[in-house]
């Protein structure tokens, strides 16, 4: 069942660090008139809100969040917003909007966006969790992945990401950057925002990247060998953001892997910036996709059916300063030990598997 | 559950919403939910053994987690059955840590 058909209206969150181009983004989807049906909460940190001058005329739908930045102070302010846009809607002072989206400021962390989505008791029976859609800079981007924890923070958790000034990139930084991009978030599509043909709403196209032909695409579940960034002098990152994957060749326990899951994230989940994957579960005939942003895991998705004869699982994780060797031996000690009478056979070859 | 909750239909979490649609709704297939719930606790006390943690359901609503000296949080849901039990033993209950990873793989060998 899709979003939309479930009645829960979409959260989008745009982030992207200082400077990278969300109000021009933000700008150029509301143009748009696929987006008519969109209400837009700009957040600003400081005492003037300057992006909401910049998009004042494109209608009167917009709320804007005066005092510090999402990821922090404003979680309340940020609630309160949606419960007045919601109650708004439902007493016919707005139109009916189909979605929300939200344009952090350029140092937020995303993850408490949508913990307030599903924290709160009102909203989380109207609302859910949308896209994340990141802007990244073709020319400063390398430069802030390298300093700034936030940068890697904020492409690491996206479900889009959209290279933005792509015209005034010089030589092949494009390249490195996409390299780049890839090994910090190996799943999520990397758009161009100069690309002519870029589709705008692809952007908050729902569990498109759920949909079983793209799990087994070349930038799907499948990702390379764990690695670690480089920053440019050579040195390994600070944060030391690392993307695994897991192959399991066996069903799954679901309770198992809740229980699991549920046990890792309450411990380490600030140091997992994302999980992400299908599942082949037991007694079960259709794939569950799962996806989580460090605490908050998404309600599964059942979708239609394999889009091959491989029912193998797969799970990426990226993370932020986890031993990876660690999680996977975790994973198949906690999640297959609960499969009935397993032989150790069958035991052997998961655990050697990726 | 708070009364709020109740009002608004009751928190749900994501490991309830296996593993066909439908069947964890609140309306229908009862006996299988049941049955989940049974086996959740099953599969939660495995784990929760080497902390001296013991689960059990209460009434199909709630969790009951207790130590051995019958010291006890009720929870409602496995979102919030680690953080009782990392209060309850007063030591983190780390899937990472290797001592517990091997106690668990131990299980493999019979």
């Amino acid at each position: 069942m899709s979003i939309e058909a479930s009645g829960f209206l979409p959260i989008n969150l745009l982030t992207g660090f200082l400077g990278s181009g969300k109000t021009t983004l933000l700008k150029r989807i509301l143009a748009d008139p696929a987006f008519a049906d969109t209400a837009v909460l700009i957040n600003e940190f400081g005492e003037i809100g300057l992006d909401h001058d910049l998009v004042e005329s494109v209608d009167g739908e917009m709320v804007l969040l005066h005092s510090g930045c999402v990821c922090c102070t404003v979680r309340g302010e940020l609630a309160a917003a949606l419960r007045e846009l919601y109650s708004r809607r439902e007493s016919g002072l707005l139109p009916p909007f189909r979605r929300v989206i939200i344009e952090s400021t350029g140092l937020a962390d995303p993850f408490p966006v949508l913990s307030t989505i599903k924290a709160d008791p009102v909203l989380r029976h109207h609302f859910c969790a949308g896209n994340v859609i990141t802007t990244v800079d073709a020319v400063n981007g390398l430069r802030q992945l390298d300093t700034y924890i936030e940068s890697n923070r904020q492409a690491a958790i996206a479900d889009r990401l959209i290279v933005t000034k792509t015209d005034l990139e010089a030589g092949c930084e494009g390249e490195a950057l996409q390299a780049r991009l890839r090994t910090l978030n190996p799943d999520a599509p990397i758009l161009r925002a100069a690309d002519p043909d870029l589709d705008l709403s692809s952007l908050v196209a729902v569990q498109s990247n759920l949909s079983a032909s793209s799990s087994l695409s070349q930038s799907g579940f499948y990702c390379e060998e764990p690695m670690q960034l480089v920053s440019s002098d050579g040195v390994a990152h600070q944060a030391a953001i690392s993307s695994i994957s897991l192959s399991i060749n066996q069903p799954v326990d679901w309770t198992a892997f809740g229980l699991w899951l549920t046990m890792l994230l309450n411990r380490h989940g600030e140091r997992i910036l994302r999980v992400k994957g299908i599942l082949n579960l037991s007694g079960e005939e259709r794939p569950v996709a799962v996806h989580g942003v460090q605490h908050l895991v998404h309600t599964p998705v059942h979708m239609d059916g394999w889009p091959s004869e491989d029912r193998t699982s797969r799970l990426v994780f990226i993370l932020d300063g986890l031993d990876g060797d660690l999680l996977k031996r975790s994973f198949v000690a906690f999640t297959l030990a609960r499969m009935p009478q397993m032989p150790s056979a069958a035991y052997s070859m998961i655990a050697a598997a990726r | 559950m708070c009364s709020l909750c109740g009002v608004l239909g009751g928190n749900e979490h994501w490991t309830d919403a296996a593993a066909r649609p439908g069947v964890f709704t609140r309306n229908h297939a009862s006996p299988d939910r049941r049955r989940a719930r049974a086996e959740r606790v099953r599969a939660a006390n495995e784990m929760l053994s080497g902390f001296g943690l013991v689960l059990c359901d209460w009434q199909g609503a709630s969790f009951v987690l207790s130590t051995r000296t019958g010291r006890s949080e009720i929870i409602e849901d496995l979102g919030h059955l680690w953080p009782a039990a990392e209060r309850l033993v007063g030591r983190s209950c780390d899937p990472l840590d290797v001592t517990f990873i091997s106690r668990m793989e131990a299980r493999h060998v019979d």
